[in-house]
């Protein structure tokens, strides 16, 4: 039977507040183990977050560094297309290494590592919910976010802005193979545009959104898995919300920074 | 040691503990059985601590476990085991890697020496040479008998086991029956067991709580639950079908 359009508006508006207060819970209480319980005793778990850092980082850098070739060559046809109307073609390396480097390298290499590695994490704990592997935990004495959640926040806090970092030089590599290879911009001339125009903020911005995204995703992912419910196949469900879930928070993060850093100047 | 006290617990308005009192001894091994949607299963949730009722407690060792701070209830922790329906083995684990979890978390032991005891659990439910295996790699019986073995990984003082022969052939079943007798009689442990299965819970009970509808219907000896002419622990026992029309649509 179908809702009443109002009620099934007010069912969501109560699923996003109740999941907002669940990642608002996660969050403080990832940042708590994080920060205070290594003076308590805690501890990291070392081995687990390597683990981690190698699905997220090492793993995902060859499709990181194809997709940024590509959009660094897609940025540089582009801006080649209205930049030579104005005869300032030599001035679509500078547009490649802003872009990428502020705002496409950090944004796509989120979005990238959201799909491949959250969507994993997300069925991950979301399967080791439904199969009762973190009431095992929760009987052991073990405390799921230090257990499960932390090394996996702490691996997409390393592993996001590294990747990023390859992205940038990935992106500012294909501009510059369209850019020698077929707009005709000299290979010194790139690579002087390209010295000129970045600056060490734009490199900073970038990093600065990797890292706010990696929390985003890794607790969207994490608050999402563990909430799953019932049988295998909402397990699917959740990694689905999961990864929607977390581009869109991605998004209107950028936003905001982006926002933010413009009107800093 | 272990008492729960007039505990009630409800899910969307339906009652599904109703008033619980029951109290297990040290060495005892108390069997919680009940038809399915009794309410064995959330309360051995609620005894365990990862449900909290929503009237009553629990005291383990004379601490009310949903009351207890951090640490009192991380040592509270280590001296009880558990084993799940499915096993909840961590199936990203070896099954040496699953009960080194627990190991691990609770002591300084270097990981050769873990590896040493992980291998002595392992022998005492028969599974040697499942050391390295994984799992999805081990039958249904294998993965609760592994499952027990880390469940003991810290030598527990009480074991909880959720349905362990569920699932299971006969004699798989019974071979499970006879183990959980013999880690009862080798480590001392106190066994609270919740199953439907009457003939694991006659195999392995000192005591059986029968449950009915929220609440403890009949409390004794296997022989004085056998012997009871109480109509609900009849129907049970004898196996006789629920009132109403059957999958054909005649009466049962």
């Amino acid at each position: 039977m179908m809702r009443p359009p109002l009620l099934s508006v007010g069912a969501a508006t109560l699923d996003v507040v109740a999941d907002t207060g669940g990642m608002w819970r996660l969050a403080t209480a990832a940042l708590r183990r994080l920060l205070v319980d290594p003076f308590r005793g805690g501890r990291l778990r070392l081995p687990m977050v390597v683990h981690q850092i190698q699905r997220a980082g090492f793993d995902s850098l060859p499709l990181v560094m194809l997709i940024s070739v590509l959009l660094g060559m897609i940025v540089a046809f582009q801006s080649a297309y209205q930049l030579d109307k104005l005869g300032a073609l030599s001035l679509v390396a500078n547009l490649v290494a802003v872009s990428v480097t502020r705002e496409l390298a950090p944004l796509m290499t989120a979005i990238i590592i959201s799909g491949r590695y959250g969507s994993a994490v997300s069925a991950e704990l979301g399967m080791m919910q439904v199969s009762q592997e973190v009431d095992a935990l929760t009987v052991m004495g073990i405390d799921p976010v230090s257990f499960l959640v932390n090394p996996r926040l702490v691996a997409f806090s390393i592993a996001l802005p590294c990747l990023t970092v390859f992205a940038d030089a990935a992106g500012i590599l294909g501009g510059f193979t369209v850019s020698v290879l077929s707009l005709g911009i000299g290979s010194s001339a790139y690579v002087s545009n390209t010295l000129d125009a970045l600056q060490g903020k734009d490199i900073v911005v970038g990093l600065v959104k990797s890292l706010a995204f990696a929390w985003i995703i890794g607790l969207v992912v994490c608050q999402v898995g563990l909430a799953t419910r019932g049988g295998p196949e909402e397990v699917g469900r959740s990694t689905t919300t999961a990864v929607v879930r977390s581009i869109v928070l991605i998004i209107g993060a950028d936003l905001f920074v982006t926002a933010l850093f413009y009107v800093r100047g | 040691m272990l008492e729960a006290m007039s505990l009630r617990k409800a899910y969307a308005g339906r009652q599904v503990l109703d008033g619980i009192d029951l109290e297990v001894s040290d060495g005892e091994t108390l069997v919680i059985l009940g038809p399915s949607g009794s309410g064995k299963s959330t309360l051995l949730r609620c005894l365990v601590g990862l449900e909290r009722p929503d009237q009553g407690t629990v005291r383990l060792h004379g601490v009310d476990i949903f009351d207890a701070d951090t640490s009192t209830l991380a040592k509270l922790r280590e001296r009880i085991g558990m084993t799940f329906q499915g096993g909840a083995l961590f199936g990203s684990m070896t099954v040496a890697g699953n009960i080194d979890v627990p190991l691990a978390e609770y002591t300084r032991l270097p990981l050769s020496t873990r590896r040493i005891i992980a291998r002595i659990k392992l022998g005492t439910v028969g599974l040697e040479d499942a050391l390295d295996r994984y799992p999805s790699e081990l039958s249904g019986g294998m993965r609760k008998r592994a499952a027990l073995a880390r469940a003991m990984a810290l030598d527990p003082e009480i074991l909880f086991c959720d349905e362990p022969s569920a699932g299971l052939d006969p004699i798989t079943a019974a071979s499970l029956d006879q183990l959980l007798n013999q880690l009862k009689r080798i480590f001392d442990v106190t066994l609270v067991v919740v199953t439907h299965e009457m003939a694991s819970a006659f195999a392995i009970a000192n005591r059986i709580a029968m449950m009915h509808e929220g609440k403890v219907r009949i409390s004794g000896t296997p022989e004085e639950v056998r012997a009871s002419q109480d109509p609900v622990v009849r129907r049970f026992l004898d196996r006789v079908p629920r009132d109403g029309p059957g999958v054909l649509g005649d009466s049962a």
